[in-house]
């Protein structure tokens, strides 16, 4: 699903520039749970940002389902976000003066689905996470675990091929974590692909892949037994 | 731009973000608003200044006769000049070309009765023409016409305030009046934009005038039109060529200076008119002056606007919307909002300045109003820079990368 060969990523702080990611070598097939671990400073939101095509490479090269990720300008990456990605942020990232089925609704409304048809999906999705009675209220009328699960149905709506997830739990408590990788492991189970930037250990255990990210190379990359989220539950 | 699901957006963050419309909206309602108000204002102002001085004909010029300062052809100085009856004769004969109408004026002050009431007024013998020299407008029967000249009819057409002081609720037609011990009969009443006084003149043949003054021939004043076409400069040629011709037919030096006096109006219509194109350029300046301040209005409020909106657009960006889609939504938006309150204040400037333009009156502001393509204009002005001022922070917005507008604060 996604290789990555060889990728540099530099950042020029006035003179000088900071070499970020010093040539990563990563692929994922396709189903995977993949945690990205490091330090802070490690690296690891640069990478998912490439992935993410929110920022660009320097060097290496990037593909996607088969698809060479290059040569990006603003409308093809939007384009191709719209497409292949779908993104949960750690601090949920919900237009606030929309209702929650209207923000799950939003991409397909990118996607050019006609009004209707997004309704049905953005409930859909709801259902999905389990919150189709809160589908009218504002993002300030649900509680955080609610709101990250609103972003999670956003994500999965236009069926991306790779879930990022970027500290999805960092805003929660521990229980609401869980619940949280509960359904990220639903959603797993069902085929899809997630990549999860984390720096909790028991968060990343709860992945069936950990990648380790230590001052811009991968120093460890382990395939562990998963820990079910729903046991803690 | 006619995508029914991009409009059913822009009406939903519209509804929920009622606060940001209202001041974006705002500003644009008000811009219009004090234009229309200022530019109706300046355009009263105007209006009052044309009826203060531009209320008679503009094309005439008047004679009235002087003294001699030099000695000349035999006659000492100091000698008295009058004007008669043939001196009109000759002036139409003479100069076709020029002329438009003419009509002598006799000026006098009598006291005028009806029944118990009576005053001082001053009268004035006239002919026809004397209606459009003085842009005289009549509210009922007539003006004195040539039979009345050549009849030396005994009528008298009374100015609005003299019929009101007389008559007070009696209809004026047909009754008599004691001019100076001569009975007159009321054949019209008038009025004139000229202001009271010019209401208070009583008009009669000035053959009758003549008469009552021992028949004789002699004329105070003569005021002549002259044809619109020739312009300012045809005026001053006429004007040139009456002054050779009476002073060689009164035997006035050519030198002098005293002889006799002409005005030309289309000279003080000159300066008249650069004082009213003056005003025109205050009232432009102040309408320009309230648009430029509306639009760095509007240009701060929707700098504002995306400002806010930076991380509402990182995450619409982040799901797959284009740079252009979220230019041409701010940009509808901020079109829609500008057009709609334009249209608004529009509308409230006009009515306001239609219900209170008759208080101002007494401020010398009268009738403003502002006509509509100018209203428009502006309209369209602050649109466009509406849409400008939105569209510059807007590609800004565009262009700034969703992970720099979605990074935490």
């Amino acid at each position: 699903m996604i290789q990555i060969k060889n990728l540099h990523k530099s950042y020029k702080m006035g003179s000088s520039s900071l070499h970020v990611l010093k040539g990563i070598d990563f692929a994922v097939e396709k189903g995977e749970l993949v945690a990205i671990m490091g330090s802070s400073g490690s690296g690891k939101s640069t990478l998912l940002n490439i992935l993410g095509m929110l920022d660009v490479l320097d060097e290496g090269s990037y593909t996607l389902d088969d698809v060479l990720i290059k040569d990006l300008d603003e409308t093809k990456a939007a384009k191709y976000r719209n497409k292949f990605l779908g993104f949960v942020f750690q601090s949920f990232n919900l237009i606030n003066y929309k209702t929650a089925a209207e923000n799950v609704s939003l991409p397909l409304y990118y996607q050019g689905v006609g009004r209707k048809e997004r309704q049905e999906q953005a409930i859909k999705y709801l259902t999905m996470v389990g919150l189709a009675d809160w589908s009218t209220h504002l993002p300030s009328e649900l509680s955080g675990g609610q709101k990250q699960r609103v972003a999670i149905a956003r994500a999965m709506a236009s069926r991306p091929k790779v879930l990022l997830a970027d500290e999805p739990t960092g805003a929660l408590d521990t229980k609401t974590s869980y619940e949280v990788m509960d359904l990220i492991q639903k959603i797993n189970q069902e085929g899809n692909t997630i990549l999860v930037v984390t720096h909790e250990e028991d968060i990343a255990k709860m992945c069936k892949r950990i990648v380790k990210l230590k001052d811009g190379v991968i120093v460890e990359d382990i395939k562990v037994n998963q820990v079910l989220a729903a046991d803690y539950v | 731009m006619f995508n029914r699901d991009r409009w059913q957006e822009i009406f939903e963050t519209i509804r929920k973000n009622k606060l940001r419309t209202f001041l974006s909206g705002f500003t644009v309602a008000l811009g219009i608003f004090i234009f229309i108000i200022l530019f109706g204002f300046g355009n009263g102002l105007k209006n009052t200044f044309q009826e203060f001085f531009l209320d008679d004909a503009t094309n005439t010029i008047s004679f009235s006769p002087g003294k001699t300062s030099i000695p000349y052809d035999g006659f000492k100085s100091n000698r008295k000049i009058e004007f008669k009856n043939d001196d009109i004769t000759d002036i139409k004969e003479q100069f076709p070309f020029f002329l438009e109408y003419i009509t002598p004026r006799i000026s006098r002050t009598a006291v005028v009765k009806y029944k118990n009431e009576f005053d001082n007024y001053s009268t004035r013998g006239v002919g026809p023409a004397h209606q459009f020299a003085e842009k005289t407008i009549l509210m009922k029967g007539r003006y004195i016409n040539e039979s009345d000249i050549a009849n030396k009819s005994k009528y008298a057409v009374i100015g609005r305030l003299v019929a009101r002081d007389l008559f007070k609720q009696e209809n004026p037609l047909g009754k008599f009046i004691d001019i100076g011990n001569s009975v007159f009969k009321v054949i019209g009443v008038f009025q004139d934009d000229g202001g009271d006084r010019e209401e208070r003149y009583i008009y009669i043949p000035y053959t009758t005038r003549q008469l009552l003054e021992k028949s004789n021939d002699k004329v105070d004043q003569i005021i002549l039109a002259f044809k619109p076409q020739i312009g300012h400069s045809g005026s001053l040629v006429f004007e040139r060529k009456l002054r050779e011709f009476f002073k060689k037919k009164k035997s006035i030096a050519p030198k002098d200076p005293n002889g006799i006096r002409i005005r030309n109006r289309a000279d003080q219509l000159k300066q008249n008119q650069q004082f009213a194109n003056i005003l025109q350029l205050i009232v432009t300046f102040v309408g320009l002056g309230t648009l430029i301040a509306g639009i760095i209005g509007i240009s701060n409020i929707m700098v504002f606007v995306v400002k806010e909106r930076t991380k509402e657009l990182g995450i619409r960006k982040a799901l797959g919307a284009t740079p252009k889609s979220v230019i041409q939504m701010i940009l509808q938006e901020s079109i829609f909002i500008t057009t709609l309150s334009g249209i608004i204040g529009m509308l409230i400037g006009v009515f306001v300045l239609k219900s209170i333009g008759v208080i101002l009156k007494d401020y010398f502001i009268k009738n403003p109003y502002i006509d509509t393509s100018t209203a428009l204009f502006a309209m369209l002005i602050l649109i466009i820079f509406g849409g400008i001022a939105g569209y510059i922070p807007a590609k800004r917005a565009a262009r700034i990368k969703p992970i720099v507008a979605l990074r935490d604060e």
